[in-house]
């Protein structure tokens, strides 16, 4: 088969074919790994996949099944969805929940309109209007009956989000530099960018 | 004493694994060099919540 020479790239010693970058990437998004496997890497597919999946999902029953939800009414703008949406296709009913409360909510007195029912069994449905600071709502009820949950929950479900963005740029562009490591740089050392021997420098 | 529950730091543990893996994963092709640099980064994030631990509990005893 024809390999895209521009496509290919040498980290670790090893050539990987990135094949189409943009589809990689966009496969990485709506399912962690997916990007991977499509790009023939499968070890670390089968890895993003379980790592950041698990993770999410953790989380996401840690917290009761309700820290995922998109809200940005006043009272209730649920920022954590932004990196919760990192995940892709998991996290994409939460949007579709969203817009069904939206238009069952009363733009006038903010509170959800009478014979509401989420869908799907309120799964990654939002809290019922209205959400108010300083009274009892559903989301303090969800704090009090999942503790810590909730809240662990929360950050589970967007620290996955946020790992599968370097994912996503690994499906894209290869891996990341590596971070300059304890070692410095003596005043008799070649730059190392120049030295053909070595084409990953950062790995020496 | 702690004031919570020491089973509060099993939340700890999933998360270091998972951070690492995909750390590691994210800077290497290698099996062997992901794994080291998971390795590498679950300690140094270890390390680093160690200490800040020891200073917050310090602050602690001492007010």
């Amino acid at each position: 088969m024809r390999v895209d020479e521009s496509s290919v790239i040498e980290v670790d010693g090893q050539h990987v074919d990135l094949r189409n970058r943009a589809l990689a990437a966009f496969l990485a998004w709506l399912v962690p790994g997916a990007g991977h496997f499509y790009q023939r890497r499968y070890a670390k597919g089968s890895l993003f996949v379980v790592c950041i999946l698990a993770t999410w999902v953790l989380g996401f029953a840690l917290g009761g099944g309700h820290v995922v939800y998109a809200s940005f009414a006043p009272g209730d703008v649920r920022w954590h969805y932004v990196l919760q949406a990192g995940v892709g296709a998991a996290a994409l009913p939460a949007l579709v929940q969203g817009n069904h409360m939206r238009v069952n909510t009363d733009p006038v007195t903010g509170q959800t309109r009478r014979g509401y029912e989420p869908w799907f069994g309120g799964f990654m449905a939002p809290p019922d209007r209205p959400v108010l600071d300083d009274n009892a709502d559903e989301v303090s009820a969800w704090y009090a009956r999942h503790g810590a949950g909730y809240e662990m929950g929360s950050w589970y479900t967007m620290i996955a989000g946020l790992l599968n963005i370097l994912v996503i740029y690994d499906a894209y562009a290869g891996p990341l530099a590596v971070p300059i490591s304890g070692r410095k740089k003596e005043p008799g050392d070649k730059d190392e960018k120049d030295d053909p021997a070595n084409p990953n420098p950062n790995d020496a | 004493m702690l004031p919570i529950s020491p089973t509060y730091l099993l939340y700890y543990l999933p998360l270091i694994v998972s951070i690492s893996l995909v750390f590691g994963a994210t800077r290497h092709e290698n099996t062997h060099l992901i794994l080291r640099h998971a390795l590498g980064t679950a300690r140094w994030i270890t390390g680093f919540m160690a200490i800040i631990f020891v200073i917050l509990y310090g602050i602690g005893w001492m007010i």
